[in-house]
């Protein structure tokens, strides 16, 4: 079959058109379904982003794991295609020791090593979440005694803590209240299944949403071990165009200012 | 009879006791065969893997773990030098739904209505060209995020939701819209086994001896393009286009298709 030079052109004209096209399509849908960050993933996986480009959604983990805790994404969860969750208030992680949900992973997007101390399996140091209470629906801030979460979680007195408070309103009762440790919590959601208001007052976030971030250049100065990150710190001296004249001149510097 | 439909009901059968074997590891905790298409465990420890979505996530820049590259190596090869692209016709559950598609289009005749196909064929490869720049630009296998094929088994294995939509799409696209549209046309992960089959060994063989001509093979082939020669020449159907499906072979009432297992010596020679 004999093509002219007119129909090549026009030929790769057009699948390069459909190629833009259907790759715009596709991109966007991509693009939007990833985007959802509000997701809770089992223990061990990689950063959100990593672990979307790793996870093959093979679905061994939410078969390995014995409490049905794990969901794979179903086309209409509005959740990445095909990658494990949990919904904590539905079925929290309940900790397994041996972690059956993580080694079986083929593509290590659940990583042992994130999971492991000194190369031994320990769920405590999963990190899949962070416990935020809201404390104008959590009744244990009213004043009444609750402590349901508290008595739920597996790292008892360790994540989750309670304090006692002077009461004003009554004066002569306290306020025992929980307080959330975000450096030992992992996540669980035992505690969010355990909370008894109508809507859960202690719920998880990904620990990217839950947490903010101060910045490197605050350095407590209280603290030991932030204040040895200034040792081999190095003056940073910023020049700029301002900077070659001394700052009195530039402030006397009427140029510009003045009507003629 | 059942001799005409030997091929076939050997391959409903493989497709319909996977797709079981891997809901049964779900359900009842069978540790035959877990996991899905994408990835499964047969045995409890011998990995096998998707190499589409494996090459999709090499693009995307993830790091290949040991366990999913054995699994990758052992389908690949033995796509390569056995199956040729046998997963699509003997494996795949969304074959059912195309040939179906492809039953209803002969029964009531609307391949001689539209006889020509607004598409190439080649358009698959495009495909699978797109999702390899996709997944490379949005650091993601780009395909398995909207493929119908997972959404499909992974569905039978661990709920549905709306994943029907890709199959009630696909049934409808292929019958009204396109013949063959999806497995023949679009879909890359055919595509990707269509150029992993160059050098498998086992091959549907011509023999125009034997030939009558009564073009049944070619009405039935989801590939018709694959089998050029029928009538023509006595030679092996050695296009990666062909996915072994046999069905030729079948409806073949002069037994001038069969498989063969390839000569590459003689291959050579002819030429």
């Amino acid at each position: 079959m004999e093509i002219t030079r007119r129909e090549f052109f026009l030929k790769s004209a057009r699948s390069a058109g459909l190629l833009a096209l259907g790759g715009l399509v596709w991109s966007a849908y991509v693009d939007e379904v990833t985007a959802s960050k509000l997701i809770l993933r089992p223990p061990g996986a990689l950063m959100e982003k990593d672990f979307l480009a790793a996870c093959i959604k093979c679905g061994l983990c939410v078969e390995a794991c014995p409490y049905d805790t794990l969901l794979l994404a179903k086309p209409g969860d509005n959740k990445p295609l095909g990658t494990p969750y949990f919904i904590p208030r539905d079925m929290p992680c309940y900790m397994c020791p041996d972690i059956p949900c993580v080694p079986i992973c083929p593509t290590n997007a659940l990583d042992q090593s994130l999971v492991s101390k000194n190369g031994i399996l320990d769920i405590n140091s999963a990190d899949m979440g962070l416990a935020i209470i809201d404390e104008n629906s959590c009744i244990a801030f009213w004043g009444i005694q609750c402590d349901a979460c508290h008595s739920a979680c597996p790292l008892l007195n360790e994540a989750i803590s309670l304090e006692y408070r002077k009461n004003d309103r009554t004066g002569k009762h306290a306020f025992i209240v929980p307080i959330v440790h975000a450096d030992v919590c992992t996540g669980c959601g035992l505690c969010e299944r355990a909370c008894i208001t109508q809507k859960a007052s202690i719920f998880i976030l990904p620990r990217e949403i839950a947490t903010g971030r101060a910045g490197d250049h605050y350095i407590k100065s209280w603290s030991k071990k932030d204040e040895a990150r200034l040792k081999n710190a190095k003056e940073i001296n910023t020049k700029t165009k301002i900077s070659n004249r001394p700052a009195i001149d530039s402030l006397n510097d009427m140029k510009g200012l003045l009507d003629d | 009879m059942i001799r005409k439909y030997k091929y076939l009901v050997l391959r409903r059968s493989l497709q319909v006791s996977l797709m079981f074997l891997y809901f049964a590891g779900n359900a009842w905790g069978f540790t035959f065969l877990q996991g899905n298409l994408s990835s499964s465990l047969l045995l409890g420890f011998i990995p096998l893997s998707d190499p589409y979505a494996a090459l999709q996530m090499l693009v995307a820049g993830a790091v290949l773990s040991s366990d999913l590259l054995i699994g990758v190596l052992i389908i690949t090869l033995f796509y390569a030098s056995i199956g040729g692209r046998a997963f699509c016709s003997w494996v795949c559950p969304i074959n059912i739904i195309s040939d179906a598609s492809n039953y209803i289009r002969r029964k009531f005749g609307f391949n001689k209505i539209q006889k020509k196909q607004p598409a190439s064929r080649n358009l698959r490869y495009f495909v699978l060209f797109l999702s390899l720049i996709l997944s490379y630009f949005l650091g993601l296998s780009a395909f398995e995020f909207i493929s119908p094929i997972s959404m499909v088994h992974r569905g039978l294995v661990f709920g549905m939701g709306f994943g029907y939509g890709a199959i009630v799409i696909i049934f409808l696209f292929d019958l009204f819209v396109l013949k063959n549209g999806w497995c023949g046309h679009i879909c890359p992960l055919g595509a990707f086994y269509s150029l992993n089959a160059k050098f498998s060994l086992i091959k549907v063989d011509h023999d125009v001896q034997k030939c009558t001509a009564c073009m049944e093979c070619k009405e039935v082939c989801p590939e018709s393009q694959v089998l050029f020669m029928i009538n023509k020449e006595s030679k092996p159907v050695l296009s990666g286009e062909c996915t072994s499906c046999a069905r030729c072979i079948e409806v073949c009432n002069d037994d001038a298709l069969n498989f063969t297992i390839r000569n590459f010596k003689g291959e050579k020679n002819e030429t």
